[in-house]
């Protein structure tokens, strides 16, 4: 190299190249910076305070006690845990299934060519808007006991008048009922956007082929839509897992515990019993299971040839 | 324009219902499309709530609860503010006099302004940063934001409760809009956007003299609106209507969002009918006729987000 007879030209151009390149990473920062640090400040920076507290016994005021991994076990002789598991897992069972399915057929009719197709639409979706707060208000209302429309409704066609969420026996399936009516708008319009991604050649040579509608559905609709389904599913699954404003605005995890969550009953150590440690610890076991299970759902639809992220 | 035509066709919404319950059964042909006989109730499932709210809440309690319960208000009962001699308060009169709810709105409004003006900037900031500008720790910082994703809110219970009272947010406001200054999914949204863009333009004002602010501000950010939008409607759902943070972390009822208000009610005034269904109303009037004027953008928010728990 010709470092001899040209140091000196060099050392500037170096210079300058440095400073043009802190020059592009201030500017670069200076965009991207505050929202990145904002956004790790109140994620990433809590989640690892969280697994600290989490091996800890502590109550938000006395000096935190270190515990070790006691929390965590703990969690395995927990009836009432247990007992949130249960409830959550129910609630899961059956939202998912029925917010893919009901999303589906409303999607499939709102995609026909018929009239009011807008005005429906806009119905579906209205609730979208609603918040879990009114969403719970409103809940109570219709499904009074003593004098909610619900129970008018099935008196009317002979049906004695139901507790809905005061039974224990009702609360979960009520408590689906009233997500599913907030939240089907989704799934509706990620199918509807679905289907009107088919290619139309696709469908028109199945059916210059000869295939019937039913069988159009079944062997060009179905598969187009395998994707989308996946990525639904686990969304709605984590959505599921997590449910806690509806529950919190309308029964509070009762009638005798019977809607209790897992979010719920982390909400419930952490304010009412000031157990910040063993909330701490149940969130961590709450998040550690929704991976394993969003990560089984995506592998199994992998080896299933579907490709959905 | 969409507008326009939900208007002019709901006026004659019922039609296809009322003659799906008197029009003779015949097998073969039905006067119109059977598709409607699925659309037709789901609508009337999804709109039915709320209409019962806004007619309720011109009810007076002793209407309410009646049973069997009435549909539509004997006649328009705006409530009573209570107090001396009279029963307790009720309606939008008892409502806005007797409980801090415009306080509440206006505490709401604030959250809900900071929230998309921070959300706005910021996002669209980094989301350019991250699209175009090269930078050291670019792709660490963008891997990091994404991981962030996965993060479920119950873990950040705890922590960023600790984190607000240490830093003085508890009950104030700043608690319930620091959550809402900047998200992971709205500088996603902006970057996916500007990668969309062609950089013709970019690179043009460039030459011409444009610094890199110049560029973003003058050129490109213009571009933008339709993202812009989407982000807005995101940002206004999802602060107007949250409930976890202002619930962990205000206890003043002076700093109460509307949300909180709302889900405080269900304990104090749980059968207050006319004053709660009033309240329903006022806080989500302004969320359904947004989306009544703006339903396109709200789907496309919708399909984007899937936001609402």
């Amino acid at each position: 190299m010709t470092v001899f007879a040209s140091s000196a030209p060099v050392r500037p151009a170096r210079a300058a190249r440095v400073r043009r390149r802190l020059v592009g990473d201030l500017t670069g920062w200076g965009f991207a910076g505050p929202a990145t640090f904002v956004v790790l400040g109140l994620s990433v920076f809590p989640a690892l305070w969280a697994l600290r507290i989490s091996r800890q016994k502590w109550n938000g005021i006395a000096p935190p006690k270190p515990l070790g991994w006691t929390n965590y076990q703990l969690m395995a002789s927990d009836p009432d845990l247990f007992a949130a598991v249960r409830h959550t897992v129910v609630l899961t069972a059956l939202f998912v299934p029925l917010s893919l399915l009901l999303g589906l057929l409303i999607a499939i009719a709102l995609n026909q060519p018929i009239r009011f197709v807008g005005f429906y639409r806009t119905c579906v979706f209205v609730p979208f808007v609603v918040s879990a707060a009114v969403t719970g208000i409103l809940a109570t209302f219709v499904f009074n006991p003593q004098f909610g429309i619900v129970n008018a409704g099935l008196r009317s066609v002979g049906v004695a008048p139901q507790q809905f969420l005061e039974s224990p026996s009702q609360v979960l399936l009520v408590l689906v009922l009233v997500s599913l009516w907030g939240s089907v708008g989704f799934t509706v319009v990620v199918y509807l956007a679905a289907l009107q991604d088919i290619p139309r050649e696709l469908t028109e040579a199945a059916l210059v082929d000869g295939a019937n509608r039913r069988q159009v559905f079944r062997y060009v609709t179905v598969p187009q839509l395998r994707p989308v389904t996946v990525f639904t599913a686990v969304w709605q699954t984590i959505t599921a897992l997590q449910l806690f404003d509806i529950i919190y605005t309308t029964t509070r995890g009762g009638p005798l515990g019977a809607s209790q969550t897992v979010v719920y009953y982390v909400y419930y150590q952490f304010r009412e019993l000031q157990r910040y440690g063993y909330a701490s610890a149940v969130s961590y076991g709450l998040f550690a299971v929704t991976m394993l299970i969003t990560l089984a759902m995506v592998v199994y639809a992998r080896r299933r040839g579907t490709e959905a992220f | 324009m969409a507008v326009d035509r939900l208007d002019a066709v709901r006026d004659d919404a019922p039609g296809p219902v009322e003659r799906a319950a008197t029009a003779p059964v015949r097998r073969r042909r039905l006067p119109f499309s059977p598709w409607h006989l699925l659309l037709a109730p789901m609508a009337l499932a999804f709109v039915f709530p709320l209409v019962q709210m806004v007619l309720t809440s011109f009810m007076d309690d002793s209407e309410i609860n009646r049973f069997p319960p009435r549909f539509l208000p004997r006649s328009i009962d705006l409530g009573s503010t209570g107090g001396r001699g009279q029963e307790r308060a009720s309606g939008y009169v008892g409502l806005l006099t007797q409980t801090p709810v415009l306080h509440w709105l206006l505490n709401s409004a604030v959250v809900a302004t900071v929230a998309v003006v921070s959300h706005l900037v910021l996002c669209s900031l980094a989301g350019y940063g991250f699209a175009r500008l090269r930078f050291h720790g670019r792709q660490v910082g963008f891997f990091l934001l994404l991981g962030t994703v996965m993060i479920p809110t119950q873990l950040l219970l705890v922590p960023t409760y600790v984190l607000f009272a240490r830093l003085g947010f508890v009950d104030t406001l700043a608690a319930a809009f620091v959550p809402w200054l900047a998200s992971a999914f709205g500088i996603f949204l902006m970057r996916q956007f500007f990668l969309s863009l062609p950089t013709e333009l970019e690179d043009a004002a460039r030459i011409d003299g444009c610094s890199t602010f110049g560029v973003f501000w003058r050129i490109v950010l213009p571009l933008a609106r339709p993202a812009l939008a989407t982000l807005a409607i995101f940002t206004l759902l999802g602060s107007w209507n949250d409930l976890v943070w202002p619930l962990v972390a205000i206890n003043d009822e002076s700093s109460y969002t509307i949300q909180l208000g709302l889900a405080n009610f269900q304990g104090t005034r749980r059968t207050q009918w006319s004053l709660l269904m009033s309240g329903n109303v006022v806080a989500t009037l302004p969320l359904v006729l947004a989306f009544l004027f703006a339903q396109r953008q709200f789907v496309a928010t919708m399909t984007f987000s899937g936001l609402k728990g």
